[in-house]
């Protein structure tokens, strides 16, 4: 069996696409940092963990680092890794209010909406860890495996077949189509 | 005898189970001499199809010889060769007699397991979850088949295992995915999944007539394997918008007819729903990654159809069908009627007309299993269709990888 190389490409597709939104995320982290950083006290009360507004501030500063370490960054995987492990701590601290706070649903809607957004990271992580493993592999050659006895295109209608009546769903051929709107109302 | 068992996601063993026996008089025991390991497979072995229980044997795709037969089966003798299709049917319900047989009313043993989870219960399945029956699979040395006097199909010495193994399942599952499109010769098709049921939909739209196919995935020996087999053009979606190229290849107007032979576990990195859905399978808000419907519903010309082989298990997020409902799109689904096309499907191979063996990546020992399911699971070293050997020997190899153990 042959093999061949795929040259070195950059796969613009899903690039861009883990790419696209690991910017979103780097955003999403800077606005929820500075919130973190701006306004400890709000999401304290919010919470019922009054007395952590240190610990959410500086939260915060490791939102806006890994914020804007994506969005400067040409190569984004560790950050969006290292957002993952802060994910990691968020959940453990909200994990520790869940047993003090009075305000338990409340930390309990913070949990699900940290998980979510964690679940997003880790997809968007290995989606650009995968494209910067994938950027040259090599793929086995099956350009020889048509299943055909003749050339694929000579076998082009060699069926002879008829659909089912319960399958005909089409439309009808554009050959078959009247050439006026009125004569689509013709009986004859 | 020895048999490859589900022990959790991710966790396919080679075990020792007991023999199956004759349980009521329809019944055959078959003495399997090929199984193959499906796309579908897949879904369990990543624990997105609930059902399953520790221990289960696994597999649906497998042919050979008949060792033992019941008393009231009058179709099948000891020594027969047989495929035995996955839906296991018996041939009598209204379903069987309209040749809906992937929905018959009376071989699903845990039906009521079924309706709570589909509404209505659907035939029961080789080795494919307690939704489906519970039966024990094909990827084993011998398998216990019911209503062995309606769906297997008896194959002749002249043609080898891998030209019949598919009549099983993934070839009649290409063909009446399209066959369901109703081909028509001025028609564009666009094939989303070059995999093994995407290969076999690219041949069977060509067999079939299509103007012109179009197959879409990212992996480009799945892309070359498919233009070997007529499909005129391959979009890498990993390089390409695919609505954009579609339409531009259909002058704008999208394909007539869209196939989705990808299913729930659509490629992850390919856009951002497919990483939304992936966060929130992750999460528990949703049970199926539906990229590919989406896409579908998005790219099909108006009054076009849309056929699903690929294989969906729950609940979906964020469908356009405001796309589908005001387009009048065509849906078609569902399991495939094996013994609906599998007859007519023979005889093409007979004649010639296609040798489905051509699919075939890798022949190894049942024994690997479990290590093929990894390779398969992560497309490595250019693996497209796997069949495995319960008796060790690869007495074919197509023209790819084979392993044997001695």
């Amino acid at each position: 069996m042959m093999t061949k190389a795929i040259e070195p490409v950059r796969h613009a597709g899903s690039r861009g696409t883990a790419e696209i939104m690991a910017q979103g995320l780097g955003l999403f982290s800077i606005a929820l940092g500075a919130a973190e950083l701006l306004a400890p006290r709000k999401l304290a009360r919010a919470l019922d963990i009054e007395g952590q507004e240190r610990l959410l501030q500086a939260y915060g500063l490791r939102e806006i680092g890994t914020g804007i370490g994506l969005l400067m960054n040409d190569r984004r995987a560790p950050w969006m890794w290292a957002r993952v492990a802060g994910d990691v701590l968020d959940l453990a601290t909200l994990g520790a209010a869940m047993g003090s706070s009075r305000r338990r649903e409340a930390v309990a809607l913070a949990i699900g909406s940290v998980a979510m957004v964690t679940a997003l990271d880790i997809a968007c992580a290995r989606a650009l860890s995968q494209d910067s493993q994938h950027e040259e592999r090599w793929y086995p050659d099956y350009s020889d495996r048509s299943g055909f006895m003749r050339p694929a295109e000579e076998m082009r209608g060699a069926a002879e077949f008829e659909t089912p009546p319960e399958y005909r769903a089409s439309l009808k051929t554009s050959e078959e189509l009247p050439r006026t709107p009125n004569a689509a109302n013709r009986t004859d | 005898m020895k048999a490859l068992c589900w022990e959790g996601k991710g966790d396919i063993q080679y075990e020792e189970v007991p023999d199956p026996r004759i349980e009521h008089e329809r019944d055959a025991i078959v003495k399997v001499t090929s199984c193959a390991i499906c796309g579908s497979d897949l879904h369990l072995y990543d624990g997105f199809v609930p059902g399953m229980k520790k221990g289960d044997v696994i597999g649906h795709e497998f042919m050979g010889e008949v060792v033992e037969v019941g008393r009231g089966n009058k179709k099948l003798k000891v020594g027969d060769r047989v495929v035995v299709p996955f839906t296991i049917c018996c041939g009598e319900c209204e379903q069987c007699r309209r040749g809906y047989f992937s929905v018959c009313e009376t071989t699903n043993r845990n039906k009521e397991l079924a309706d709570k989870m589909f509404g209505h219960g659907t035939a029961g399945l080789f080795g494919y979850t307690h939704l489906t029956g519970g039966y024990a699979g094909g990827q084993a040395e011998y398998v216990r088949v019911p209503y062995a006097d309606v769906a297997p199909v008896q194959v002749p010495g002249t043609l080898t295992d891998e030209q019949v193994l598919f009549l099983g399942d993934i070839f009649p599952t290409g063909w009446q995915a399209v066959v369901q499109c109703d081909i028509q010769p001025t028609d564009v098709v666009a094939i989303w999944g070059a995999g093994p049921v995407g290969q076999f939909c690219v041949r069977s739209a060509v067999l079939l007539g299509a103007r012109k196919v179009i197959v879409i995935d990212r992996l480009p020996e799945r892309l070359t394997m498919a233009l070997a087999g007529g499909a005129d053009v391959a979009i890498n979606f990993e390089d390409e918008k695919v609505l954009a190229r579609l339409n531009d290849l259909t002058n704008g107007k999208g394909p007539d007819k869209c196939i989705d032979a990808v299913g729930l576990e659509a490629h992850v990195t390919g856009s951002i729903d497919s990483m939304m859905d992936r966060a929130k399978q992750a999460v528990m808000l949703e049970t199926d990654r539906p990229h590919v419907l989406r896409e579908m519903f998005m790219a099909c010309r108006p009054a076009g159809v849309v056929s699903v082989p690929g294989v969906y298990g729950g609940l979906l997020d964020k469908i356009p069908f405001g796309a589908v409902m005001n387009k009048g799109l065509t849906i078609r689904t569902g399991q495939t009627h094996v013994n609906r096309w599998a007859d007519d499907l023979l005889r093409r191979i007979e004649e010639g007309q296609i040798d489905p063996s051509f699919v075939i990546t890798h022949t190894v020992a049942l024994a690997d299993g479990p290590e093929m399911y990894e390779t398969f699971r992560h497309k490595r070293d250019g693996c497209i269709k796997v069949v495995m050997k319960p008796d060790g020997h690869a007495h074919h190899t197509g023209n790819g990888h084979a392993k044997v153990r001695p």
